[in-house]
């Protein structure tokens, strides 16, 4: 038990580690100097300027140096530059955009309520409507409800959200008027209209995933059915509903659990798509941009985060696992 | 007395398993076994699963390699002899398995299987592989067009009829046989055992023929060998071994076997107790622990495998029993 | 012949056999072996939703392969511009342009063909996911089988890389890096070539899809290296080739050609979605995706526009992903849906 927890620790530590090392030596693969891009492109910068920006970004140091204190900037806060030019950083330091010089961390504090609600209501509506139909199409097998939930969750599965959006977005705001374009607006300042904004996003990546849990969850529940526990809870008589619900449920419920966390830290990365397609500044969205602007901090700090997460929920999603099934502990 | 085709000497098998961070533990497997095999000879190996008896076929064929003691083939040294150097010696030493379904490639067609040896060893026969191929099927007893199909639609004992052509690719000159029939079903065994005996006949093969049960050595072998957890405790002529079995646990195995001639309370010896675990062997003799006569000397000296009454028979036992068995 | 007939002739022989060698069965006549990839497009054949969306996807692959004889049929290229079926403010004239000359109708602003942009979109989509679906078996298989056929120090290493891949944020990555890797080879205002950024997707796809299929392909080889047809072929003298590509490999087919049917239309969503935002394909390589993002400038005024693309990448998807699934069932009909 020790040794799995230790191992997967270890990889975790290890995964944030290569993600780190990686994103930092992308940065300085840019063969232009980042000084030479903040002082614009195009524009002849001169020496003087150039070895200004570069002291002021603390860029004259050698780069194992500059990691060491990238990562110590963001545990304890680090102090950027050198005299006249030192600015304060405070924990987590993430450094500051090339473009605009704003904090990173104030970017990533700005963008990432955007993301959260996006991937809170769309895991609520995948699990809800994956989950039930999944459950209800494997105990009404062969049913004509079935039919149809395998149907759905076939294709489903294929529909792609640059089709499943943009539909949505068709049917609900352009032809009917039903909604109007979204506009994020931050749930502390109004639920009712944030919810009313993310209603349709919600709907987009919720409806999508929840094709795959249907199909997962109605293998699970088909196999779990077969199972010899099940069949003898059934034939010591006890109730229907109490063998699919707390004795068949359970059991097929385990592996949803781990594939909704893994996802869960995979979308809280970013959904740039779903962000794109609705017109909202979330964490992916953010990246994207920084990326194709070649504004290397947020790039790095939004790839860490996205790490981040992915790990973590792994990390997570092993210890229920090891807790919810004591088989996982042996191995 | 003229150089045997095979000789084993103190050969050992140990097998290393972790057990958490401790050092790791040994499982003595095959633990000091000699034998020998003439040419033309069938010898038996007999002894309860998980005895080394499988362990020691799969080494006599270099599939494993033995940690200790020395095989000799044709006064050649194999014990670790390398890839490059066993190739000669492939050609005489070969293997038939246990599993029918599990030896053959499911995905190649019998005339290829059969043929494999042949390819590997870049072997290219006077009239054609396929020619051979089709000899070797007709000499196991199968029919010749089936070249071309695939093992999964055989039954099982033309599986291992198929195997033993493979076997036969080579022209081996002696054939390890790892349970050859324990799979198959009981009336199809007879026909395999008679088709090996008919080969070994005619091609004068020698075997070392696995198994875990005495009836069916009976009939195939010269002589045989009983192991008992990694060692041998007795081996001899077989009508030695069966008539007179000097070693308590070949009496017990030997009980075991049904008779329609002995109906009725039969003086079956029940063996109490487990086989004990390979990784920490009892003491001096290893079947005291199971044994009706064991006494001190049992665990502070291990018996060694010598004629007990002056015969050929070599038993491992400081109270061997005497006279026929009842 | 059914598979029990076979098997009951099988046992006829057998009980023959032992007495009389090289004895033909009742009836005499040769019979004709059915390996198990014939057995598997048997039951592929009476599939009729594998039938279809194979019938579906061979469609697609023709038209992509045969994207300029359809340009010529058609008489339109991708990047010709049809400004006189345009109004003053950029949209198509009529019902989004559609008509006998133009079947699906002409893009907004651009002014071209959306037909013939969406056959050689196809083609583009298809080069790279084939592409990069290829090499990955192809790296996947050959690491998978020397890891799980040699075990120890090699297994570690690949486990380590595999679960390390499994927890990287592949999307954003590729934010980070695509940027870059343009700029380090062209800087920031150097025109690309157009065969760069395909190359570009592909060796990404390729980078990071790998493992899957190396950790697919070393379970299998560690379940299949225990088995005794590898011993016999090593009792035989067999080297370590012989083992792992002529005993090992064919059987591996089943699942490698399933992960690949599989694997094709992840790329092509994945390449889409790039595309879409602006870090794939670019201009004037014709591209799913990117036809997709131009589109949705116009959604409000035209919105057949979206759909028909959004459509087409479906039902590409969807083609694969339903004879990917036929495709397992055909080769695994122990597996249950």
């Amino acid at each position: 038990m020790l040794r799995f927890f230790v191992r997967k620790l270890l990889l975790a530590v290890s995964t944030l580690f290569a993600v780190s090392v990686l994103t930092f030596g992308l940065f300085f693969a840019v063969p232009n100097n980042p000084a030479e891009l903040m002082c614009g492109n195009g524009k002849v910068c001169s020496p003087e300027r150039l070895e200004m920006i570069e002291r002021r970004m603390g860029l004259d140091v050698p780069v194992p140096q500059q990691y060491g204190s990238f990562m110590k900037g963001i545990f304890a806060g680090r102090t950027i530059g050198e005299g006249d030019a030192a600015r304060e950083c405070l924990r987590p330091c993430l450094g500051f955009s090339f473009r605009n010089d704003e904090p990173v961390s104030r970017i990533v504090g700005r963008t990432l309520p955007v993301t959260l609600s996006l991937v809170a209501g769309a895991a609520v509506v995948w699990l809800l409507i994956g989950v039930s139909v999944g459950m209800i199409s494997a105990l009404r097998r062969g049913t004509v409800f079935d039919r149809l939930a395998v149907g759905f969750s076939l294709v489903g599965a294929s529909m792609p959200i640059l089709l499943f959006g943009p539909l949505l977005l068709i049917v609900f705001v352009y032809e009917t008027g039903w909604l109007s374009y979204p506009r994020y607006v931050p749930i502390t300042e109004n639920p009712l209209a944030w919810a009313s904004a993310m209603i349709l996003p919600w709907l987009a990546l919720g409806f999508l995933n929840s094709a795959s849990y249907a199909r997962l969850s109605r293998a699970q529940m088909l196999e779990t059915l077969t199972e010899d526990f099940v069949r003898t809870a059934r034939a010591k008589g006890l109730p229907k509903a109490t063998v699919y619900g707390r004795h068949a449920l359970r059991a097929a419920i385990t592996p949803i659990v781990t594939i909704a966390g893994l996802d869960l830290g995979t979308y809280l990365g970013g959904t740039v798509i779903t962000e794109t397609i609705f017109g909202f500044t979330g964490l992916g969205k953010a990246s994207l941009n920084a990326a194709i602007n070649l504004d290397m901090p947020v790039v790095m700090a939004t790839v860490l985060l996205a790490a981040v997460f992915i790990v973590a929920a792994n990390v997570v999603v092993d210890a229920l696992y090891a807790v919810i099934d004591p088989r996982v502990r042996l191995g | 007395m003229s150089e045997p085709l095979l000789r084993v000497e103190g050969l050992v098998k140990h097998f290393p398993v972790r057990g958490g961070w401790r050092t790791p533990a040994l499982v003595r497997a095959v633990d000091g076994v000699d034998f020998e095999v003439r040419a033309g000879e069938t010898l038996g190996l007999v002894g309860e699963s998980g005895c080394g008896k499988t362990t020691t076929g799969r080494m006599l064929v270099r599939l494993l390699e033995p940690s200790g003691g020395r095989i000799t083939f044709e006064g050649r040294d194999i014990t670790h002899a390398r890839r490059g150097a066993l190739r000669p010696l492939r050609q005489d030493l070969q293997i038939i398995f246990q599993d029918p379904f599990a030896s053959l490639n499911p995905r190649h067609t019998v005339g290829r299987i059969v043929a494999m040896p042949l390819q590997v060893n870049g072997i290219k026969p006077a009239g054609g592989v396929k020619a051979r191929v089709r000899e070797l099927l007709e000499l196991v007893g199968l029919n010749p067009e089936h070249y071309n199909r695939y093992p999964h639609e055989f039954s099982g004992g033309q599986r291992q009829r198929i195997g033993i052509a493979r076997a036969l690719a080579l022209q081996p000159k002696l054939i390890v046989a790892d349970e050859p029939v324990s799979a198959l079903d009981v009336s199809i065994q007879a026909q395999v055992i008679n088709l090996l005996r008919q080969l070994q006949r005619e091609l004068d093969l020698g075997f070392v023929f696995i198994a875990h049960d005495l009836a069916v050595v009976r009939h195939f072998c010269q002589r045989v060998a009983v192991m008992y957890l990694g060692k041998i405790v007795e081996v001899g002529d077989r009508d030695d071994i069966y008539a007179r079995p000097q070693h308590p646990y070949t009496r017990a195995l030997l009980s075991a076997i049904p008779d329609v001639n002995r109906l009725g309370p039969t003086g079956r010896i029940r063996l109490t107790g487990d086989v004990p675990t390979p990784l920490d062997p009892p003491s001096g003799c290893r079947f005291r622990t199971r044994c009706w006569k064991a006494q001190e000397i049992c665990a502070s000296t291990e018996p060694e495998l010598v004629p007990r009454d002056g015969g050929r028979q070599l038993t491992a036992c400081h109270f061997p029993e005497k006279g026929d068995l009842a | 012949m059914s598979e029990q007939q076979v098997v009951a002739q099988a046992a006829v022989v057998d009980g023959a056999g032992g007495l009389e060698p090289g004895a033909v069965p009742a009836g005499g006549k040769e019979f004709v072996g059915r390996s198990p990839g014939q057995l598997a497009w048997l039951r592929l054949r009476r599939d009729r939703v594998g039938l279809a969306s194979g019938g579906a996807l061979l469609f697609f692959v023709l038209l992509a392969v045969a994207a300029p004889l359809v340009e010529r049929l058609y008489g339109k290229g991708p990047l010709e511009r049809f400004p006189e079926r345009l109004d003053r403010n950029g949209f198509p004239l009529g019902y989004a342009g559609v008509d006998a000359e133009h079947w699906l109708g002409i893009q907004p602003n651009l002014g071209r063909d959306v037909f013939i942009q969406l056959v050689y979109g196809l083609r583009t989509s298809l080069l790279v996911a084939f592409t990069a679906a290829l090499l990955t078996i192809g790296l996947g298989i050959l690491v998978g089988v020397v890891a799980g056929y040699l075990g120890g120090r090699v297994d570690a290493v690949l486990t380590w890389f595999v679960d390390l891949t499994m927890a990287f944020p592949f999307f954003i990555f590729c934010f980070a890096f695509i940027p870059v890797a343009v700029n380090q080879f062209y800087g920031v205002r150097d025109a690309e070539a157009t065969w760069f950024r395909p190359m570009l997707l592909i060796a990404i796809f390729v980078l990071f899809n790998w493992t899957y299929t190396a950790r697919l392909v070393r379970g299998q080889v560690l379940s299949l290296r225990e088995r005794e047809f590898v011993d016999a072929a090593r009792a035989a003298g067999a080297g370590l080739g012989h083992i792992l590509f002529r005993q090992l490999l064919p059987n591996l087919w089943a699942p490698i050609l399933v992960t690949f049917s599989l694997n094709v239309p992840a790329l092509i969503t994945a390449e889409a979605a790039l595309s879409f935002l602006g870090i794939g394909i670019l201009e004037p390589t014709p591209d799913l995706g990117r036809l997709i993002s131009d589109s949705v400038d116009f959604i409000r005024e035209v919105p057949t526009f979206t759909i028909v693309g959004g459509t087409t990448l479906f039902l590409l998807v969807l083609s694969f992903n339903l004879f990917g699934d036929a495709l397992r069932d055909a080769l695994d009909p122990k597996s249950t849906r």
